[in-house]
């Protein structure tokens, strides 16, 4: 394995009194696609969440790029180059397309990825840009949250449940856009339900079971058998 | 024509009355607080212009200069330093620090002002009006009126085409991700707080020059700027204009057909459309 720039060491991470994930350790290489299964409540929301600060960790759990970011806030996250596609895509109602695309950038990293990047990425955003963001469909609202996040030029970026929702035309688009979007050096973690695409984008796979690591492995040479028994524990 | 010259003066004082409630329309457009205090930023900022145009010898309108950024500064402290702690889900805590907010305000406006009444002199501006078809403009309300469109234009042009105002709608419509974006809310929360109390000091000062004040009508005007705010509906800042103007023109109406009856008639006009339109005459259409 390359360089990790993420690398999580004994995460535990709690809603209030309830824990979500126990002593998870995880590493992405510098460049690495990894993707994360697992069923639902399984805890990949919410290991998407301790990643990106958005729910506070103890310290020394998670290092980016040999920094500890376990106790900083998301803003502060974000600005060292990690971004997030969240899940159910979460757009802002009130902000144009365009706008929505802008506030992705507000964290000022340089980069390639700006308005003209992310519209010939997605042209139908372009003809798009004035219109509110709730007023698209499914798919292209998957693809302002895409461009969003691709707008602050991160170095690593996170997709939390892409395909959810999504029409299976639409899921195949975005995964055959996927690889020119990881390109260039970015790293990415996908979390996805659908275990076949998430294998086919990924070099190594994590499977999630009840707020565990139940799994670690190469994507490609990971047995179905290895894979129902991490997801569901069945012996 | 007495008539119509109830309904002019009141349009002119329904600019005043939007200007109170800008501020407080921002505040909960951006963080869903409800601030209390606000009437009672009023008149500390109309003390403020007090001790600046004393102390200098300043026009209470170039005292502005000071007492904006002032209160804006207030504002900003206020928000980082107290209120961002009291926000979250429950929609309780703001309310009680704003209302206790209040109380000190007042207490300590009245410790170092005293109860007496004061006014901010402005001179000529006061009494100087012009007639136009036989009704006499007041100079001072004519300003107001236009103080209050500028500042409404200007906080739409803010949340419409700035960075900043971008920054203030993604908070508004979900905290969680504009942080992910890099935006700290805090930080936000603390700028929106910073511009609304820079109209309350063009309000605090305009409310200074035109009648006087002492520490105890903070809740007065917060009212008034409370009954535009829903009049014109919740989120809609040209909409609290208007309805800073139906509220101005119900109070002067009312004060025409007996002058016991101003600030009641002012208030069943609230009510009447708080009843018939609950969501106010122009709510914002929510995404």
């Amino acid at each position: 394995m390359h360089d990790p720039i993420l690398q999580t060491r004994g995460l535990n991470s709690y809603y209030g009194d309830f824990q979500a994930l126990y002593d998870v350790e995880l590493d992405v290489g510098e460049g690495e696609v990894l993707a994360i299964i697992g069923a639902n409540g399984a805890g990949k929301t919410t290991l998407m969440r301790s990643i990106t600060g958005l729910l506070t960790n103890g310290p020394g759990q998670i290092h980016y790029r040999g920094q500890d970011i376990s106790r900083l806030r998301a803003d502060e996250v974000a600005e060292l180059g990690l971004a997030m596609v969240p899940e159910g895509r979460q757009l802002f109602p009130s902000l144009s397309v365009k706008e929505n695309l802008m506030i992705g950038a507000q964290v000022g990293r340089k980069g390639p990825w700006d308005l003209k990047a992310v519209y010939d990425l997605f042209p139908i955003l372009e003809e798009r840009k004035d219109q509110a963001s709730t007023s698209l469909s499914g798919g292209q609202q998957q693809m302002v949250a895409i461009g969003r996040a691709l707008m602050a030029n991160p170095d690593l970026i996170l997709f939390d449940e892409i395909s959810l929702g999504l029409a299976p035309i639409i899921i195949k688009d975005i995964y055959q856009a996927l690889p020119g979007i990881i390109g260039e050096g970015m790293s990415a973690i996908i979390v996805e339900q659908d275990i076949t695409k998430a294998l086919s984008v990924s070099s190594r796979v994590y499977c999630l079971q009840e707020g565990r690591v139940s799994l670690e492995s190469a994507s490609d040479t990971v047995s179905r058998e290895d894979i129902s028994r991490a997801y569901f524990g069945i012996e | 024509m007495e008539w119509l010259n109830a309904i002019v003066q009141g349009t002119l004082l329904g600019g005043l009355y939007a200007l109170f409630a800008a501020g407080l329309s921002l505040i909960f457009g951006v963080m869903r607080l409800v601030n209390i205090a606000h009437g009672d930023l009023i008149v500390l900022a109309a003390y403020l212009g007090l001790t600046v145009t004393t102390a200098t010898g300043m026009h209470p309108m170039a005292a502005l200069v000071i007492v904006v950024p002032a209160m804006a500064l207030i504002g900003y402290a206020l928000q980082r330093g107290l209120l961002n702690q009291t926000l979250g889900d429950d929609i309780l805590p703001p309310l009680l620090v704003t209302f206790g907010l209040s109380v000190i305000i007042q207490n300590g406006l009245l410790e170092v002002y005293t109860a007496d009444p004061q006014t901010l002199n402005a001179g000529a501006l006061e009494t100087a009006s012009v007639a136009v078809g036989g009704v006499a403009l007041g100079i001072l309300p004519l300003l107001t009126f236009g103080i209050a469109i500028a500042v409404i234009w200007g906080l739409q042009w803010t949340f419409y085409h700035t960075a900043l105002g971008r920054a203030f709608r993604a908070v508004s419509d979900n905290q969680d991700i504009a942080q992910l974006m890099g935006l700290n809310r805090r930080h936000i929360f603390g700028l929106a707080m910073a511009l609304a109390l820079g109209v309350t000091a063009i309000a605090g000062i305009l409310l200074g020059i035109r009648t006087s004040f002492d520490p105890s009508i903070g809740g007065g005007r917060l009212i008034f700027g409370f009954e535009a705010v829903i009049i014109g509906g919740l989120g809609n800042l040209w909409g609290t204009l208007v309805g800073g103007v139906i509220l101005g023109v119900a109070q002067t109406i009312g004060a025409k057909i007996d002058p016991g009856w101003q600030l009641l008639a002012g208030h069943i006009a609230f009510l009447v459309i708080l009843a018939v339109r609950p969501n106010g005459l122009f709510p914002r259409v929510s995404g």
